[in-house]
């Protein structure tokens, strides 16, 4: 067994490995860019070693600064994590070259898996099934027909040279082929210059279903059962599940034997995961999953996987990677009740997702389900990495009690000023479509307007923020003054207080009796109240307001923190309405800032490489006349 | 502390009858309050919305503290007056919390007659500067008035305590520190124009539209134009640009009404002030009887005998009472307890007074005022003792020897008049003419000279003799002929009602809220710092 690890990553999975190694009695090493320097990550190893400034491609990325630290600390062996290096082969070689023990497959594995192309006629080769097309030279009519005939329709014609949904057309019958096609075709030709076609089958209801595999270095390959990681936006998961719902006996044995033989194909050792796309418009059916790609690291999904099969899955990368066996055969991984994940990102539902970043001055995460996370109270989110916080993962015998479990627990989640996907984690598992366990890939864009938008919130958390208002600036509580709430002579006392939630005025009832709550106060006199995964910051006065409001908004103000990239305009230059003005880069996100009405330029704060704070106003226009 | 003991039977006769009588007359005082509270009618409040205007009772309601109470001072002003065209006389004037401190608030309601002062509007703006002035309220004015009311100009224009009194007092009380602050949100119109222009700092709403919402002149386009000939529209004459940017007449300007309150409030945070620490305050407590028993206990014929002490246990803190010299002139009840945790030394009316219970009362005044306690009246007394034994005994001096110690004390004095206020008696009882702090009544009290009875009676007594000294003979059925109208007089013009329409109080309040209504008044009142008391020479 190794007896020392350095983990080439940071946040929740770095923690996550030396959870285990610390259990193994494997030493940890951690590495660390500028911007993690107070991380829990770092506290926690047993040696840590600065590899460079914030900036990934600086630190997290540059493999010889990594094996350097390992051979400086003597570390024996170094993990990846996911992301960052984990799928780099040429990463891979040099660990094992600088006589370092590599925790992940064989670099050719990597490789092999790495170009998605070549990987779907590897599988195909291997006998896994890969979505059904046709991707030929003759495209004439007659062939073109003939192969649709035996992928079976519905089927997409898609523009070879297209994209954007541009020559893109839906066949459902053979009858409307030719005209489809034809028409594919005029405007591949117009559109791109080539009216070359390709067929595929259309999946109407996609679902993302994924095996998690283990191989070693004595030829066992087993799988750990499969994942349902339907729910997703913008091909970014955000809950996934073990097993699939509604997987039947058959087309378990289907994916799951397709995965072994995946995986043997490319003589896999350690943990990976098999992603299929499945046709889940009829169930799910044995013939209708379809091979998509090959991820060669351990999942973030992956304590899903764990809950369900009592299997330590890092334990087992460090075993195969001592050169183990693995240590359960097939027969003895039994599936054990259901485990729901949910991700827990720094990000705003209700402002189109944009990350948020900052300090974590609150973060209460709940009990009673597992909590992986990189950050704690105090820790900073930082525009450097990747946005995800934590994941909370609920198991429990059936569904519906671990996807319970977790909306009870995406709910508790009190995270401030730093804006969460907690409240839209909590609706999308509460969400009656998801419970009848109606997932499919396009479930979130589906019901996007109801699960993004934050709810107003309850009578009962107001009551708590206007308990919380009342008590503000409380120098004298025994007088009259203040404990007469709402007292108005010959009358009934006033029952609401009139608070501000994002500048908008809503009525807070008066608590009856004492409110005994742990109320959190901003600097600036405001309430902060938690329900439902959901931070409510509610003032007790109108925002502020100057002058300047009085022309209008004519101020283009900063949404978040960012990097000016871009400067479109000049002072004095006339705009129209919608006009992208400046690009403002923040999370490795650009975003556009548009003028806000038509006039002209007249003042430009900023100009490109400032670094700015939100709400800075960057430019000011007039409005024409 | 003693803690007072209730006889009462809740379930008896009696108290059922008047709880009967005494929620109904609450109720109807709830209903007027409110019906009042409402403003001018239906139509002008529609249109003042629709001007982006927030009514005036919001305004108010806006710029207090959230949960902030409001002690409404003349509520009824003008109640039955003015063919009922002037609720609350057109002006709301109070007491509540803006950014921690008790200020005092005038806003005109401008759904009243465009808020044109009548002259009880004179009387009950003037009213409040007082109340500011004795008790160091910053003031806070929220202007919309067109000003005097043109058809009532002889009430309202040239004496001492008219229009130009409001001026008077502002400077004086700017003079003093007690700060001015005006808000203009609509017309303020050639004297009222002095409002915001004598004011410490002003803030002026501009409004949404092309027009601006504020608007201050000395003359309006009208009178500008009939004067002069030159055509001006009213908001480049006085609108929140002119004096914004111009004139310097106004320091803020706002986006809309609750814009202006917002600033109100900053400026009023900024006062630097801080409210003396001269009275030993305790924890408050409520009192241990219901003090919705007060319905059952009052009785409803102002000359039926009740133990006050059953008032006083509904009142103060804990029931507790540390009773003076209850042996001795047992007509008044006198002693020191707490309301809302603040000291107070109580006289209340037990009866008619006599020399004993006139000489008591002085004497615990001066205790009050050595030990800078405030006191509280309950009133309820039909008069001094009469009679040649007590006229030989000297009643006039020793009642001359309460009247002194109530009019000279300079702690805060506070009246609530519970039952009748009738004669000399009022006096000593410190009524209006003896400033207490506030005067608030009862729904079931009754002020006059005399009973409506007893003036009837002498009257016609007077007739009597002048009708038999003739030789003339006057029938019993001529004589109550004779002395109905004139019971009938007292009788109306003794309504609370007509008194407080006139502002001979600050208003009429619920018996339930008396404990509240006091505390409030209290806590204000100690804003401003007790002096010392010179007593005036008590006749011996």
């Amino acid at each position: 067994m190794i007896s020392s690890v350095l983990v080439a990553n940071r946040g929740e999975i770095a923690r996550r490995v030396f959870r285990t190694a610390r259990r193994m009695g494997i030493a940890t090493v951690a590495v660390y860019s500028e911007a993690d320097a107070d991380a829990p990550h770092v506290r926690e190893a047993d040696q840590a070693v600065l590899i460079g400034p914030a900036s990934a491609r600086e630190s997290y990325l540059v493999g010889e600064k990594i094996i350097a630290a390992a051979l400086q600390t003597g570390a024996e062996a170094i993990h990846p994590g996911y992301g960052f290096l984990s799928e780099n082969a040429a990463f891979a070689e040099a660990v094992m070259g600088a006589g370092l023990i590599w925790i992940g497959p064989p670099p050719a594995a990597i490789k092999a898996m790495g170009l998605k192309d070549a990987a779907k006629s590897l599988m195909q080769k291997a006998n896994v099934p890969v979505t059904p097309g046709y991707l030929g030279d003759d495209q004439s009519l007659e062939q073109l027909q003939a192969v649709t005939k035996d992928i079976g329709y519905p089927v997409l014609i898609k523009a070879v040279a297209g994209g954007g949904g541009k020559g893109m057309r839906r066949v459902d019958r053979p009858e409307d082929f030719a005209a489809a096609l034809a028409s594919c075709q005029r405007e591949a030709a117009a559109s791109f210059g080539d009216p070359k076609v390709l067929i595929e089958t259309y999946v109407s209801r996609p679902r993302h279903i994924e095996v998690q595999i283990f191989g070693d270095s004595h030829g066992n390959v087993v799988h750990l059962f499969e994942r349902d990681c339907s729910l997703q936006r913008r091909h970014q998961k955000v809950i996934e599940e073990a097993p699939a719902p509604g997987m039947s006996a058959a087309a378990r044995e289907a994916v799951t034997q397709a995965a072994i033989k995946a995986a043997k194909a490319v003589n896999y050792i350690g943990a990976g995961t098999v992603e299929f796309i499945a046709d889940a418009s009829a169930g799910l059916a044995p013939d209708r999953i379809w091979f998509m790609e090959m991820n060669t690291r351990l999942q973030v999904e992956h304590p899903v996987t764990e809950a369900v099969t009592g299997v330590d899955l890092v334990e087992w990368q460090f075993r195969v990677a001592s050169g183990e066996p693995l240590p359960l055969t097939q027969d003895e991984i039994q599936l054990n009740g259901h485990a729901v994940e949910a991700r827990l990102y720094a990000e705003n539902p209700a402002a189109g997702f944009l990350p948020s970043i900052g300090v974590l001055e609150h973060y209460v995460l709940p009990g009673g389900v597992r909590v992986d996370t990189g950050v704690e109270a105090g820790s900073e989110v930082s525009p450097f990495y990747d946005p995800m916080i934590a994941k909370l993962i609920a198991h429990a015998p059936t569904r519906e009690g671990a996807s319970d479990q977790l909306a009870q627990a995406c709910a508790e989640v009190e995270i401030w000023p730093v804006k969460t996907n907690a409240g839209f984690l909590a609706r999308c598992l509460d969400h009656p479509e998801f419970i009848a366990a109606e997932i499919d890939t396009g479930f979130i864009e589906r019901h996007l307007d109801a699960l993004a938008s934050t709810p107003a919130p309850s009578d009962e958390a107001l009551a708590v923020a206007a308990a919380a208002a009342l008590a503000e600036g409380d120098d004298d509580a025994a007088g009259p003054w203040k404990g007469l709430t709402g007292f108005r002579m010959n009358a009934a006392p006033q029952t609401s207080v009139r608070l501000f939630l994002d500048g908008r005025p809503v009525d807070a009832p008066l608590p009856e009796g004492d409110i005994e709550a742990d109320i959190l106060m901003t600097e600036d006199g405001e309430v902060v109240v938690f329900e439902g995964g959901e931070t409510y910051v509610l003032a007790t006065r109108p925002p502020l307001r100057d002058l300047d409001d009085m022309a209008g908004d004519a101020q283009v103000r900063s949404p978040m923190p960012g990097k000016v990239v871009a400067v479109a305009v000049s002072v004095g230059d006339a705009v129209v309405r919608g006009q992208p003005l400046l690009t403002l880069e923040a999370m490795k996100m650009e975003h556009a800032l548009t003028a806000p009405f038509d006039g002209e330029v007249e003042a430009l704060n900023v100009s490109v490489g400032d670094q700015v704070s939100e709400g800075v106003t960057l430019a000011r226009l007039k409005a024409s006349s | 502390m003693p803690i007072l003991k209730s006889v009462i039977d809740t379930n008896g006769e009696a108290f059922q009858a008047n709880d009967q009588v005494n929620r109904a007359l609450a109720a109807q005082l709830r209903e007027r309050v409110a019906a009042a509270a409402l403003g001018g009618p239906e139509e002008s409040r529609k249109r003042h919305e629709a001007r982006g205007k927030l009514l005036p009772r919001q305004r108010v309601m806006r710029l207090l503290d959230a949960g902030s109470p409001f002690l409404e001072v003349g509520a009824l002003t003008a109640h039955g007056l003015y063919d009922g065209e002037a609720p609350g006389a057109g002006v709301i004037t109070g007491i509540g919390r803006v950014s921690g401190r008790e200020v005092m608030i005038v806003a005109n309601d401008a759904t009243v007659k465009g808020g044109a002062y009548f002259p009880l509007t004179v009387k009950k703006h003037l009213r409040a500067q007082e109340v500011a002035m004795q008790n160091r309220l910053p003031c806070i004015y929220l202007v919309d008035s067109g000003g005097a009311n043109l058809p009532h100009q002889a009430e309202v224009f040239p004496d001492r305590d008219h229009f130009g009194r409001i001026f008077f007092n502002q400077a004086r009380m700017s003079g003093d520190g007690i700060a001015q602050i005006a808000c203009v949100m609509g017309s303020c119109t050639a004297g009222g124009a002095y409002v915001p222009a004598m004011s410490d700092e002003t803030v002026i709403v501009r409004g949404a539209g092309e027009e601006s919402q504020g608007t201050i002149f000395l003359g309006g386009p009208p009178l500008v134009k009939a004067a002069t000939g030159e055509v001006i529209s009213a908001t480049e004459l006085g609108g929140a640009d002119t004096h914004g940017r111009r004139s310097g007449v106004v320091d803020h300007v706002a986006v809309d009404d609750e814009h202006a309150l917002q600033i109100v409030r900053s400026i009023v945070a900024n006062l630097n002030t801080r409210k003396p620490d001269q009275v030993v305050l305790a924890q408050p407590r409520e009192p241990l009887f219901d003090p919705e028993e007060l319905y059952g206990i009052v009785p409803t014929d102002v000359r039926a005998p009740y133990d006050v002490r059953e008032v006083i246990a509904r009142i103060v803190d804990g029931s507790e009472f540390d009773e003076f010299k209850a042996l001795y002139g047992t007509t008044l009840v006198t002693g020191f307890a707490r309301i809302w945790g603040q000291p107070v030394a109580i006289l209340a009316n037990n009866g008619v007074l006599f020399s004993e219970s006139a000489l008591k009362g002085a004497h615990f005044i001066e205790l009050a005022c050595k030990r800078g306690i405030p006191l509280v009246f309950l009133q309820n007394i039909s008069g001094f003792m009469v009679g040649g034994k007590y006229e030989a005994g000297g009643i006039a001096k020793d009642g001359a020897k309460l009247v002194t110690a109530v009019a000279s004390a300079e702690v805060p004095k506070f009246t609530v008049l519970i039952g009748g206020s009738f004669g000399a008696g009022n006096y000593g009882m410190c009524g209006r003419a003896y400033s207490p702090r506030f005067m608030w009544s009862w729904p079931n009290s009754r002020i006059s000279v005399m009973g409506g009875e007893q003036a009837a009676s002498v009257l016609a007594t007077i007739r009597r003799d002048g009708v038999e000294a003739r030789g003339g003979e006057w029938p019993a059925a001529e004589e109550e002929a004779f002395k109905a109208p004139i019971r009938d007089r007292y009788e109306s013009e003794g309504d609370p009602y007509f008194a407080t329409a006139r502002l001979w109080d600050d208003g009429i309040i619920d018996p339930a809220q008396t404990r509240d209504v006091l505390g409030l008044s209290i806590s204000a009142a100690l804003n401003a710092p007790i002096p010392e008391t010179r007593f005036g020479i008590f006749r011996m």
